[in-house]
C-alpha cells in the first residue's frame, strides 16, 4: 500500500481511544500487539486501519497474554512498543508485565478501565488502582502510571509514557476508564516523526563481532543476585519519584480539598464550583501520576487543611494513599461509586456539606 | 588401563563451535539438551550467521540455554517462547529467530500461542524438545507422557480415562496452512545427530524465503526424569517413544513448486 506522508501539528475532534492511538502513530510507534476488549477496542480497531497506510506494525494476537509476551519480544529487541486493553485483559497480562518490569524493559501500556470484580460490566471504573500501582503482578515493582483527565491528556501522556519508560528503561501505563476512551473532544496532536528513538545497545539484535551476547531475562538464579536486581530497582523507582506531577486547584483559602485522579477529578471541579457557590470553600487535587505519588503535596497541604475527601469510582483504593500521605495530620474521608457508576457533582456536594456540619 | 576412544565414524560434533559460550551445561548425565543446543549453534556457525540469530529460552531445563548458546537471546515466561520470537522476528525481519521449547511448555501451558503462531505462519524456526516429562521441576507427566508412564504426578502410570493422551502436537501442528517445514528428529544415535543437523539447516534456509513456520521436534531422554541409566534411556527410546512419535518429514516444501506438502505415511 502507498505510504502517506508524516503528518503535521492539527487540532481535531476525537474520541479518547482513537486520539490515544493516533498519538502512538505520531510518537513512533513501532509495534502494538493487542486483544480486543470493550471499552477499548478503537485503539487496535483504529491502528489497524491507519498504520498499513502509515508506519509500523500492528498484530492482534490470539490473547492478552500471547500480546504482553509479544511486547516482552518486540521491546527487547528495541523496538517502541505499545498494548492495550481493559480491566480483565489487564489481569491476564500481569504476569508478562512482571517480567517486563523485572527485564527492564521500555514499553507503554494502556488500561481504559471498566467495572469489575470478574466479567463485571463495560462502563467505566477505577478500580484498578491497587493493581496498576501495587504491582499487579508478583514481585516488587513498580509501573510509572499516568492518569489522563482529559482526550488531550490520552494524547499527551502516550508522548510522556515513552518518555518515561525510555528514560528509566520501565514499563509505564496509562490508567484512563471506559467514559475518558469513548468520549470525544477538541484536541491538539503534535506533529508525527519529531519524537526520535534509538534502538538500545542491550537489545537483542544479533550479537554482532565483537561484543557479548546480548540477553534479556528476568531471571536470576542466585538470591545475592536477584537481592541486588531488587536493590538497582528500587533504586530506580526513588529516581523516578523526581517526576511526580500533581494539579492544584483553589487550595489556597480551601476548608476542604477533593481528591481525585481522571475523569473524577473533573467531576469534582465541578463539585467544588457548586460549593462554593454555597459558600463552602473547596479545594482540588488532582494526582497526575499515581506512581509516583505526590506525597508530598497533599502533606504539606495538610499542614493548613484539616477535611479531605477523596472521591473514586471504586470502593475506596487511592484513598489509602492519601492517608499513608496525610498521615494522620487531617480527617480523610472516602465517597466512592463501584460497578461503572458515575458520581455527579451534586452527590458530591451532598457528602462535602455533611462534613462541614 | 585401557584407553577410551571415540571411533571418529561416530563424532557427530567439534568440541568448541564459537557459537557456544564453552560454560559447561548443567544439564544431568546422558540428557539431550547438550546434544542439542550444540547441533543447533554448529548449524548457526556453518551458515555463518551467528550475527543475525536472536534465540528464544522456554522456561523448563533449557531455562539457561543463553548461558551455553553464544547468540542474542531473551528468555521468555513459561509457554511463551513463541509469542516472544513472534514480536522480535516482526520488528526485525532481517534476523534469523529461533524458539527452543520443551514439551510442558510448548503442548500444554503454551499450546495457545504454539498453535496460532504456526497458524500465523510465521518465519521462525520452533525447535521443540520432547523427552515426555516435565525435568526442571522434578519429574511430572507431561502432555507428551506415553500412557502407563509412571511419574510423580501419575505414580500409577498415565491413564487415558483421568489424564488424557499424549498430544501428538507436531502432527497437528503441520495440519496449518502457516506450517512450511515440519520434521521429527532425535539425538539418540550418531545418525540421528546427522539427520537433526541437516533439519536445522534446511530449517534456516528457509527461513529466509519468508514462506512460514519451521517447527522441528527432537525426542529426547531424560533419565533423570525416567529413573534410568543414560544407556537405558536410549533403549527405552527405541521401544517406547519411537513407535508413539515416529521420527521423519511431516510436511516439506515441494521441490519443484516450493509449497509445502504434507508427507505420505504421516
Amino acid at each position: 500500500m502507498e505510504k502517506q506522508e508524516l503528518k503535521g501539528k492539527e487540532i481535531k475532534l476525537m474520541k479518547g481511544n482513537e486520539a490515544l492511538a493516533e498519538a502512538a502513530i505520531r510518537a513512533g510507534l513501532d509495534a502494538y500487539f493487542g486483544y480486543p476488549i470493550t471499552p477499548q477496542s478503537e485503539v487496535m480497531e483504529y491502528l489497524t486501519e491507519q498504520i498499513p497506510v502509515r508506519r509500523g506494525l500492528v498484530l492482534q494476537a490470539e490473547s492478552e497474554v500471547a500480546s504482553i509476551n509479544m511486547i516482552y519480544g518486540a521491546a527487547g529487541a528495541g523496538a517502541r512498543v505499545m498494548t492495550s486493553s481493559s480491566s480483565p485483559g489487564m489481569s491476564l497480562m500481569q504476569e508478562g508485565i512482571s517480567y517486563i518490569a523485572s527485564a527492564q524493559l521500555p514499553c507503554l501500556l494502556v488500561n481504559v478501565m471498566r467495572g469489575g470484580p470478574g466479567l463485571g460490566t463495560i462502563q467505566p471504573s477505577q478500580g484498578d488502582y491497587f493493581q496498576a500501582v501495587k504491582g499487579g503482578g508478583h514481585g516488587d515493582y513498580k509501573l510509572f502510571t499516568l492518569a489522563p483527565s482529559t482526550v488531550q491528556e490520552m494524547v499527551d501522556f502516550v508522548f510522556e509514557g515513552f518518555r518515561m519508560a525510555e528514560k528509566y528503561r520501565n514499563p509505564a501505563l496509562i490508567l484512563a476508564d471506559g467514559a475518558l476512551g469513548q468520549m470525544m473532544e477538541k484536541v491538539e496532536l503534535p506533529a508525527e516523526g519529531e519524537f526520535p528513538h534509538v534502538i538500545p545497545d542491550w537489545a537483542t539484535t544479533g550479537k554482532k563481532a565483537g561484543r557479548k551476547q546480548n540477553v534479556i531475562t528476568s531471571l536470576f538464579i542466585q538470591p545475592e543476585k536477584m537481592e541486588q536486581i531488587n536493590i538497582d530497582l528500587q533504586a530506580k523507582y526513588k529516581a523516578m519519584e523526581s517526576e511526580v506531577k500533581s494539579e492544584s486547584i483553589n487550595t489556597e483559602d480551601a476548608d476542604v480539598i477533593l481528591v481525585a485522579f481522571g475523569l473524577v477529578a473533573r467531576i469534582c471541579m465541578k463539585a467544588a464550583e457548586l460549593a462554593r457557590e454555597k459558600g463552602i470553600k473547596v479545594g482540588v487535587i488532582r494526582p497526575i501520576t499515581l506512581f509516583p505519588f505526590p506525597t508530598e503535596v497533599l502533606n504539606t497541604t495538610a499542614d493548613r487543611v484539616k477535611k479531605f475527601l477523596v472521591v473514586e469510582m471504586n470502593a475506596g483504593q487511592m484513598v489509602e494513599d492519601v492517608r499513608l500521605s496525610i498521615n494522620g495530620k487531617a480527617d480523610v474521608q472516602f465517597y466512592g461509586r463501584m460497578g461503572g457508576m458515575i458520581p455527579d457533582p451534586e452527590e458530591i456536594l451532598t457528602k462535602l456539606e455533611s462534613m462541614m456540619k | 588401563m585401557e584407553q577410551f576412544l571415540i571411533n571418529p565414524d561416530c563424532m557427530v560434533y567439534d568440541n568448541h563451535p564459537v557459537t557456544l559460550t564453552g560454560e559447561p551445561y548443567h544439564y544431568c548425565p546422558g540428557c539431550g539438551h547438550g546434544v542439542i543446543h550444540k547441533v543447533l549453534m554448529e548449524v548457526v556457525r556453518d551458515l555463518g550467521i551467528q550475527e543475525e540469530v536472536i534465540g528464544v529460552a522456554p522456561v523448563g531445563c533449557s531455562v539457561f540455554a543463553y548461558h551455553y548458546m553464544n547468540v542474542d537471546m531473551q528468555e521468555a515466561a513459561h509457554g511463551r517462547a513463541s509469542a516472544v520470537a513472534t514480536a522480535i522476528k516482526r520488528v526485525r525481519p532481517q534476523n534469523y529467530v529461533f524458539s527452543y521449547q520443551g514439551d510442558g511448555d510448548l503442548a500444554a501451558i503454551g499450546t495457545a500461542e504454539t498453535i496460532h503462531t504456526v497458524n500465523r505462519g510465521e518465519n521462525i524456526l520452533m525447535v521443540f524438545v520432547n523427552n515426555a516429562i516435565y525435568g526442571m521441576t522434578g519429574g511430572q507427566m507431561a502432555p507428551t507422557s506415553l500412557l502407563g508412564m509412571k511419574t510423580s504426578t501419575s505414580p500409577y502410570g498415565r491413564d487415558a480415562a483421568s489424564m488424557g493422551n499424549p498430544i501428538k502436537i507436531t502432527e497437528l501442528l503441520a495440519q496449518l496452512p502457516g506450517a512450511y517445514y515440519v520434521a521429527r528428529h532425535a539425538v539418540h544415535t550418531p545418525n540421528a545427530v546427522r539427520k537433526l543437523s541437516k533439519a536445522f539447516k534446511n530449517a534456516f534456509e528457509y527461513q529466509k524465503l519468508n514462506r512460514g513456520t519451521c517447527f522441528i521436534e527432537v525426542v529426547s531422554n531424560c533419565p533423570s526424569g525416567w529413573k534410568m541409566s543414560p544407556v537405558q534411556s536410549i533403549d527405552w527410546i527405541e521401544k517406547n517413544m519411537l513407535p508413539m512419535f515416529p521420527l521423519g518429514d511431516i510436511k516439506v516444501p515441494d521441490p519443484k513448486t516450493g509449497n509445502p506438502v504434507m508427507v505420505k505415511n504421516n
